[in-house]
């Protein structure tokens, strides 16, 4: 038979259709298609720091954070249409701000890491909010921008330590105590920036992200939105960056680095742009991959520029995506 | 103070000649061209390994090197952008991954008996060695040469664009694609021949002004990062726009060197691409309508 006397036929599951809606609390097969893949999730993650090792253990909390990272990166450019290509930024202001409450003044990681998210965040916001009215490939070049500026302006006025950086800071208590406050601030942030989009708040983000005149033609304040978008993606990237310098127990130029920048946004890409849980999945398996290249240096940047690469031109969809429709849906070939 | 004047005209000449190939690229297809700063060191490298480990005469190699920029350049729209036309935060990444795997690759160390661009040894030779003093300053030739170089190309570019079939074709896609379309343009056709001309133009003022230092990858970073700035400042997609914030951008940042020191360049730097977008989102030419740009 040639190829094109069939076509590919796709149907949602009845289980799927039924599973909608408040029908779904009728009977626990329904809910439990529901919840399956929420829960694979979640105890999935919570179980697998016991199967690994010493090492790989360091290597799930940097994974960690890459996954917050991208969070934050796939809520900016799916859900308000800032494709920010500064994620170091976060960090960078994240992990200096945590790192000086350690140093100066003397706060335990528990302390410093929220103050650092919040205050982090409050400079990130500030620095970012004159680019604002800019948007699209104006916007991403500005970011990708101001990461490298921070380190140049540190640099030039020998702040923090300059190029030496500070070392010596407060370490979490022990291995578990580091993964698991990862891991649970991944959960929480996946799940509450899911509820968040799906709020009148992120309506209006999305609607400012598809229409943008609509919106402002609704007498609704288009930079007041993207300031609160900025703020709570800074928010999660600088908790990501307090946490990582109370994990390597130092700070330095080094968390401008655009490793912060371009891995996020290769994670989200792989896993699925908009999905929020797709960018955990893709940092995920990512990062542990460029750990396994540690060895050759450089070539990890390249490898994987080239899945970012081969995804955003051959599975566009990303992998979560791809796997959404396969649980929902069925396929089956059709004769035309 | 002279040598504040004579190297900002340089410093702008040299600006204007690294932003001039993104801003054809951008103001004709609208594909921002990240990959932009990684060709520019590429063309170095081609260049470099042309002349000594293939022995090539100087000339004869940096014309291969631009032909081979681009080729890049064709191939970069042809498999990769082309598949990606109107969708901004793709066409972004994917150029920006591209430029990563460039400048990265050159970089590799260990693969393939492959021992890395990396040192103090890759330098390219002046084309004319010794000194000329304008002024009360001392000017070495290679820096003249840029001079020259920025100044015709602008001007060639200007006339190609303004009176050569292709080049009125290209500004007509930028203007309204749709229209060109039905007069018969076409517009794949024109980005591909818009980013084998950026290319080829990344190659050109790599040529000309590498000889200056020695050529390293990160170079390609910082060659981005000021083609853009000087885009943005100048309005993307604005020849004269261009022209005009090289000019700010080179003498601001001579200017803070000569006041405060060297620390202060790209202070000064993003101070002023701040400052722009503040008073002007679409840049100080920019043509964009202005609503449309800044909320």
């Amino acid at each position: 038979m040639a190829a094109q006397d069939v076509r590919k036929k796709r149907l949602d599951r009845s289980i799927n259709v039924r599973s909608t809606g408040l029908y779904a609390l009728n009977s626990y097969r329904e809910m439990a298609y529901l919840l399956a893949p929420r829960l694979l999730l979640i105890v999935g993650l919570l179980a697998l720091p016991l199967f690994l090792d010493h090492y790989w253990q360091r290597v799930f909390c940097t994974a960690g954070v890459f996954a917050i990272l991208a969070l934050s990166f796939d809520f900016l450019a799916e859900y308000v249409g800032l494709v920010c290509l500064g994620g170091a930024l976060f960090i960078g202001f994240g992990g200096y701000g945590a790192g000086l409450l350690n140093s100066e003044f003397g706060l335990p990681p528990w302390a410093s890491i929220p103050l650092a998210a919040v205050i982090g965040a409050c400079v990130s916001t500030v620095v970012i909010m004159p680019c604002l009215r800019l948007r699209g490939i104006y916007f991403a070049i500005i970011t990708f921008m101001l990461p490298l500026f921070a380190r140049n302006v540190i640099v030039a006025l020998g702040l923090f330590g300059s190029t030496e950086g500070i070392t010596g800071l407060d370490t979490l208590p022990n291995i578990w105590v580091e993964q698991y406050v990862i891991l649970i601030g991944v959960l929480i942030v996946l799940f509450a920036l899911r509820r968040f989009v799906s709020e009148d708040v992120g309506l209006i983000m999305m609607g400012i992200k598809d229409n943008d005149q609509a919106v402002l033609a609704a007498g609704i304040s288009i930079f007041r939105y993207r300031v609160l978008a900025v703020f709570i993606a800074a928010l999660i990237g600088c908790f990501a960056g307090a946490y990582l310098s109370h994990l390597y127990g130092w700070l330095g130029l080094s968390l401008f680095a655009m490793d912060f920048s371009i891995l996020p946004i290769a994670a989200t890409v792989m896993g699925g742009m908009g999905t929020l849980v797709g960018p955990v999945i893709g940092a995920l398996m990512l990062s542990p991959l460029s750990e396994a290249l540690r060895g050759m240096g450089q070539l990890r940047v390249v490898l994987y520029c080239f899945i970012l690469l081969i995804f955003i031109l051959y599975k566009p969809e990303g992998l979560m995506n791809f796997l959404e429709r396969k649980y929902h849906q069925f396929e089956r070939v059709e004769k035309v | 103070m002279e040598s504040v004047i004579v190297y900002g005209a340089i410093n702008s000449i040299t600006f204007a000649l690294t932003a001039i190939g993104f801003s054809l690229v951008y103001g004709v297809s609208r594909v921002p061209n990240f990959a932009h700063g990684a060709i520019y060191v590429l063309v170095g490298f081609i260049t470099w390994s042309l002349v000594n480990d293939l022995n090539l005469n100087y000339g004869l190699s940096i014309i291969i090197s631009l032909a081979i920029a681009s080729l890049i350049g064709l191939g970069i729209y042809q498999f990769v952008l082309i598949r990606l036309r109107g969708m901004p935060t793709s066409e972004i990444i994917a150029s920006f991954a591209v430029s990563l795997i460039i400048l990265e690759g050159l970089r590799l160390q260990g693969v393939g008996g492959f021992k890395g661009f990396i040192g103090p040894n890759y330098v390219l030779k002046p084309f004319f060695d010794g000194k000329i003093e304008i002024s009360g300053v001392f000017v070495d030739y290679q820096r003249l040469i840029v001079v020259g170089a920025g100044v015709a190309l602008a001007a060639i570019l200007w006339l190609f664009t303004h009176y050569t079939k292709m080049g009125l074709s290209l500004r007509a896609i930028a203007q309204d694609e749709q229209a060109a379309l039905m007069l018969g343009i076409n517009s794949d056709r024109a980005g591909m021949t818009a980013m084998a001309i950026g290319s080829a133009l990344a190659g050109l003022a790599a040529v000309i002004i590498l000889p200056l230092g020695n050529i390293t990858a990160e170079a390609g970073y910082h060659v981005l990062i000021y083609a853009l700035a000087v885009c943005i400042i100048g309005g993307l997609g604005s020849w004269a726009g261009t022209i005009l914030a090289s000019f700010l951008v080179g003498f601001a940042m001579k200017f803070s060197t000569f006041m405060f020191g060297a620390v202060w360049e790209s202070v000064v730097l993003i101070g002023t691409i701040i400052l722009v977008l503040l008073i002007r989102p679409s840049g100080l030419l920019g043509k964009q309508k202005e609503l449309e740009e800044r909320v």
